[in-house]
């Protein structure tokens, strides 16, 4: 049951991601990019990461797909269809050699993984061994504001003020008037 | 049984698609969806070990701050976005070709 979960979100994750960029449209584009995001939430389910996969909702979904749908309603819509007409051909030179270019880079990871197999590193057996694997029944969300709040405090705090300055600096970007 | 290399092999599809749509798009919100996918790819291999890792939890934690600064580029890479389209009218990569104005 686990697996047939696992394979099928697998699949409509990948499927979803073709479809995303093989698709003419941008909005149609955009909008099944909420597919893959939710899938990619499902997927992060298996790995035992619950509240990394509804942050990943509320985060993407509520926060990155709203503003890039906004973005895109508010570039110009007979350029964007002009943009499309131009690689209306179906197999452009650029498109081929971004192709094959990706899949030699598949093909190398695959073979990467097909030979890690073999030999798991060591610190996985160590921990398989002790049994500190997480299982499905450890309470994640407060392990994981204890290490927050102890462990991680430092970078917690650095990425805090870097998304402080990162908002600052996009409102600052993106205000009206001559003096950019 | 789910194994580490069936969550490596998924997300290397999804590294793969998003580098596709980085390299072959002539439309900057979609190189923006590309890199998201690639980041996306990233976030699973950071769970997918971090289950492994119950002492330190740095997966988990570091998936989280994946995602913020994902958030973060989003949001400063659409304003220049916004911004290159008032200024040249246009948002293909390919025809960006100055820096002065």
């Amino acid at each position: 049951m686990e697996e047939i979960l696992f394979y099928a979100f697998a699949t409509l994750a990948i499927t979803a991601a073709l479809l995303v960029v093989n698709i003419r449209n941008t909005a149609r584009a955009l909008f099944l990019f909420f597919v893959v995001l939710f899938a990619m939430a499902g997927l992060y389910l298996f790995a035992l990461a619950d509240f990394v996969a509804i942050t990943q909702i509320l985060v993407y979904v509520g926060g990155v797909l709203i503003l890039l749908i906004f973005a895109f309603m508010l570039s110009n819509k007979e350029l964007l269809a002009d943009l499309q007409n131009t690689s209306r051909k179906f197999i452009s030179l650029p498109n081929w050699q971004s192709a094959l270019l990706s899949l030699a880079f598949l093909s190398v990871m695959l073979y990467a993984f097909w030979g890690w197999k073999q030999h798991t590193p060591d610190w996985i057996m160590e921990s398989q061994r002790q049994g500190t694997v997480i299982q499905a029944t450890d309470n994640n969300i407060a392990t994981l504001g204890f290490k927050f709040m102890t462990q991680y405090v430092l970078p917690f705090e650095v990425i805090s003020i870097f998304l402080m300055m990162a908002l600052i600096g996009a409102a600052h970007l993106s205000r009206k008037g001559d003096s950019v | 049984m789910i194994t580490l290399t069936h969550f490596l092999v998924v997300s290397a599809c999804i590294f793969c698609i998003g580098l596709y749509a980085v390299l072959a798009k002539r439309n900057s919100i979609m190189i923006l969806v590309g890199i998201e996918l690639m980041i996306n790819a990233a976030i699973l291999n950071f769970v997918a070990f971090g289950k492994y890792d119950k002492l330190q939890y740095g997966g988990q934690v570091f998936a989280l701050f994946a995602i913020v600064l994902a958030a973060a580029a989003v949001a400063v890479g659409l304003a220049i976005i916004l911004n290159v389209y008032r200024h040249y009218k246009t948002i293909n990569p390919q025809k960006i070709n100055e820096l002065k104005d």
